[in-house]
């Protein structure tokens, strides 16, 4: 996020698309729904399923599966047709507006309801209320990304923010709300194949030879790697030999997983270090018991960017060992030395390579969490990022056309899939499903198929439907719900037994490769 | 955080002789608290509007009649309150009186015993189990009421219906999944009735368990048993969502029971989703791995020591390294784990390994 969780309440309006915030991130569906009834702030949401927030939302644009990159283009060509963009802000911080402005031209309010299904004047409405507004923020979750077109539709949100000033101001703000706790320090700590630690690029010389020096090696490779989406086609084609996966369970997470198990099935030695005996684990040659977070020291950093303190509140199970022990002793076992003696420590060297860590100290972090950057020991942290300008000199506006969703429906298979959660369960369930109250809220996975859709179908609420795309099939309960749009299904990935990442389509989104989690064409049989 | 611009006008008024000024609007029992004169409250909780069902913060205003209730009075400019005196402690004494008279106090099974707020507040006014006829908090209790979410049980008979369940899930949630419904004393909280998709449909949130003075609400598949005084409690950070939320770990005897918070702390300010109040079970389950495990010749995951299980390891990627070079191995970093794992894991690849394969799952 650019800002901060508490600045979503001094917005007077609230765009928030691709994320059922009350499911995923209900603290902060609380704060938007306050912002709505105490300060009377404007509320859009652009999702293609009956959210909750739409019941509080001013603008409801349900746009078809896929076409984000469209409304967002029909806003911005209203608003720059309309002279609402910010004019002074533009010309001071930004570069690219030129060619925006010339790629949105087309993108008129009855060629962007054509393409997705929203009304050209609610689309109208929503482009002058945004235009019109001081302090708009913009929230965005995987809805978003999980696209083929996701990086291009994470772009036409920042165009749209930069247009209209809404960048680097509180109560703005491009706001990506993290799915899982810790993906943002995951990413902070260069657990990412192209760049280093901080967000050096591995590429880049001089930031290579810092940490080098800081770990005290020579060199470092300089050759990008691959992503977590590539790398299992790669074992496949006997690039990729040995495999470590720590605390992932790529076999029920990842898009058609039909591909993923071969792939571990193929691979010449995986190690997973988990605490349970995942799906995936359980296809491993070595299996590496960790500790759980409740029994861990160290540090998780939220989507706000802001650094907490994770405390050991009971000792590890068994003989598991904390992550960090473990890799520290395989370190060692390969011939180098790992010489940490807590977390503690770990972290004051990350605070010598980050430099936006610098200033947070374990110490410091007792008082309570620190949002980054945070340089220096006296520096306060920071709410909202890019007050002073941007980091690269000016924010670079994008030209982007709409493309089409990678995967379209036919007559075999004439319904769109859409996948996501629900906010009794995380992730590929492995620790939520084992919590008995948890368990007992969402027992099973469940299909949403719109009535109409499922009267042609002929089943109803609570009946089992099979669901098959090109990739595989799934058996579950059909729920019968005016939350879908006719046309379109949706379910969860929490549910071993009823895999959707079965059915899921791998096809990348070239720069992110991401994959298309969100679009899927099916069929949905009665069975 | 919000920015309070303090452009309102100030009063000022009497409490217990001391001369207070406080911001127009506020209440009695806020510009008391301000200058630390305590009123007892019951129904009345900080992170929600004013309630005013118990009557237990009643207190004296120089000119008028009847005893005012401070935490939903506003203060006046020129206005002189007494808050102690003989007449306010025999009428708050009556109001609890008649709260405990439908009270079980057989204290000692309740495991809210020593953390409960009505406990506390009938120890201040004298008030002991023998001056009425009490329940037994065991036999007196079934059949529970069906409340709104499976997971937690409200028991009719401890509820003091203070109202602060009610106000919670409508305030703080913005939904209004229960009600207070039935006559006077007689009356329980009970699940609205409402379209299972509708925004107001409970969540199992808990938060009106977290309010709670009493244990009226309680988690139905709690974690186990633990008194107050041998609790622990661990602050820490929510192990699921991006939110970040602060909580604290109960732990009795080494084992997580359960999961409160901090009014004051994190981004949350106390607040959770099912996830982090209840989703900590998994904890103590059964399927936890407990032993390294290893392949063996039989093509079975078979337990193992560290020392055999982490020198195959290290010798598996010596090997693959020998014959195929660095990039032909790569590690899968975890979006789960803490900062100082994943910083650790990214200096094992590109370190010891010496490639730049190394991702996580935030992409999905
Ligand atoms: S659990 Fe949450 S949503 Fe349900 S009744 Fe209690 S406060 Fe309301
Ligand atoms: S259940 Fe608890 S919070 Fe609700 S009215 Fe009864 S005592 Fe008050
Ligand atoms: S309590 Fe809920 S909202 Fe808060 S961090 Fe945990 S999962 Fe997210
Ligand atoms: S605390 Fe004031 S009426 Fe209950």
């Amino acid at each position: 996020m650019t800002n901060s969780i508490a600045e979503i309440e001094e917005a007077d309006v609230i765009v928030i698309t691709g994320t059922n915030t009350t499911e995923n991130h209900p603290i902060i569906a609380q704060r938007i729904k306050r912002a709505v009834e105490r300060r009377d702030a404007r509320l859009v949401v652009a999702d293609p399923r009956r959210i909750d927030l739409v019941e509080q939302a001013n603008y409801w644009l349900r746009q078809k599966p896929g076409t984000d990159v469209a409304w967002l283009n029909g806003i911005m060509h209203w608003i720059i047709k309309n002279n609402l963009h910010d004019k002074e802000y533009i010309d001071e911080r930004c570069e690219g507006f030129e060619e925006l402005a010339r790629e949105v031209e087309s993108y008129t309010p009855e060629q962007v309801e054509s393409i997705t299904g929203i009304p050209a004047s609610d689309l109208i409405a929503v482009a002058e209320l945004i235009g019109k507004s001081d302090k708009t923020t913009f929230l965005y979750a995987m809805g978003i990304t999980q696209h083929v077109t996701g990086t291009d539709a994470v772009k036409s949100v920042a165009n749209l923010a930069m247009l209209t000033g809404n960048v680097g101001r509180r109560g703005t703000g491009v706001n990506p709300l993290r799915g899982q706790n810790n993906v943002q320090g995951a990413c902070d700590m260069g657990a990412l194949p192209s760049s280093l630690p901080g967000y050096a690029s591995v590429a880049d010389d001089s930031a290579r030879r810092k940490i080098a020096a800081v770990w005290g090696v020579d060199s470092l490779p300089s050759k990008p790697g691959l992503t977590v989406t590539e790398m299992m086609p790669a074992i496949l084609k006997g690039e990729i030999r040995a495999l470590y996966v720590m605390g992932e369970n790529p076999a029920l997470s990842d898009a058609n997983i039909t591909h993923i198990e071969e792939a571990l099935d193929k691979v010449d030695f995986l190690v997973v270090q988990d605490i349970f005996l995942t799906e995936t684990a359980a296809r491993a040659d070595v299996v590496l018991p960790g500790a759980s977070w409740a029994e861990k020291d160290g540090t998780f950093t939220n989507t706000e960017r802001r650094a907490q303190r994770v405390r050991a509140a009971v000792q590890p199970l068994g003989s598991c060992y904390p992550d960090w022990r473990i890799i520290q002793r395989l370190f060692q076992l390969m011939g180098f030395s790992a010489d940490y003696a807590s977390p503690e420590q770990i972290f004051n060297e990350i605070r010598r390579v980050v430099p936006s860590y610098a200033g947070i100290s374990y110490s410091r972090l007792e008082k309570g969490g620190i949002q980054w950057p945070c340089p220096d020991i006296d520096h306060p942290g920071t709410e909202f990022l890019h007050a002073e300008g941007f980091k690269r000199g000016k924010g670079l506006m994008t030209a982007i056309p709409y493309k089409p969703a990678a995967e379209l429906t036919d007559d075999e298979y004439p319904m769109i899939l859409t996948t996501g959660r629900i906010q009794y369960h995380y992730h590929t369930g492995t620790m939520t499903r084992r919590c008995p109250s948890l368990e007992t809220l969402a027992p099973e996975a469940t299909l949403e198929i719109n009535p109409s859709d499922a009267e042609r179908i002929g089943v109803s609420d609570g009946d089992m439907v099979k669901v098959s795309s090109r990739r595989g099939k799934i058996s579950l309960r059909a729920r019968v719900s005016g939350m879908v749009e006719k046309g379109v299904v949706f379910t969860t990935f929490h549910f071993s037994e009823a895999p959707v990442n079965r059915l899921t389509n791998d096809a990348l989104d070239p720069v992110a490769k991401i994959p298309e989690l969100k679009v899927c064409a099916v069929r949905v049989e009665k069975g | 955080m919000t920015t309070i611009i303090e452009t309102k006008k100030k009063v000022q008024l009497e409490i217990d002789g001391k001369t207070v000024l406080a911001p127009e609007g506020a209440t009695i029992l806020e510009a008391a608290r301000a200058v630390g004169v305590r009123i007892p409250t019951l129904c009345y909780h900080e992170a929600l509007s004013p309630i005013g069902s118990c009557r237990v913060c009643v207190v004296e205003v120089e000119g008028v009649d009847r005893p005012a209730t401070a935490c939903n009075t506003q203060a006046l400019d020129g206005m002189r309150v007494v808050t102690r005196s003989e007449r306010l402690f025999n009428l708050r004494r009556e109001v609890i009186r008649m709260i405990l008279a439908h009270h079980p106090l057989n204290c000692s099974p309740c495991p809210k015993n020593g953390d409960c707020e009505l406990q506390d507040i009938a120890y201040e006014y004298d008030l002991a189990p023998n001056d009425f006829g009490s329940y037994s908090i065991k036999t007196e209790e079934y059949p529970w009421k069906e409340f709104s979410t499976p997971i937690l049980d409200y028991h009719p008979r401890r509820c003091v219906l203070c109202g602060r369940c009610v106000k919670v899930c409508k305030e703080i949630r913005g939904l209004g999944a229960i009600t207070m419904a039935g006559p006077g004393a007689l009356a329980s909280i009970q699940p609205a009735l409402a379209d299972p998709e509708s925004p107001s449909r409970c969540v199992s949130c808990g938060e009106c368990m977290r309010v709670c003075p009493v244990n009226a609400i309680e988690e139905r598949m709690g974690g186990g048993k633990g008194k107050p005084w041998e609790t622990e409690k661990t602050a820490t950070t929510c192990a699921y969502c991006g939110v970040g939320c602060s909580l604290e770990l109960n732990v009795v005897n080494g084992k997580v029971v359960g999961v409160t918070t901090d009014d004051a702390a994190g981004v949350n300010k106390g607040r959770l989703c099912s996830k982090g109040r209840f989703g900590y079970a998994f904890i103590h389950s059964g399927e936890r791995l407990g032993k390294p495990l290893m392949r063996n010749e039989k093509g079975e995951l078979e337990e193992t020591t560290w020392t055999k299980a982490l020198t195959k390891v290290a010798r598996e990627f010596r090997r693959t390294l020998a014959e195929h070079g660095p990039d032909s191995i790569a590690g899968l970093s975890s979006a789960r784990c803490t900062n100082e794992e994943n910083y650790l894991f990214q200096r094992f690849i590109r370190q010891a390994i010496g490639s730049n394969n190394v991702d996580h799952c935030a992409r999905l």
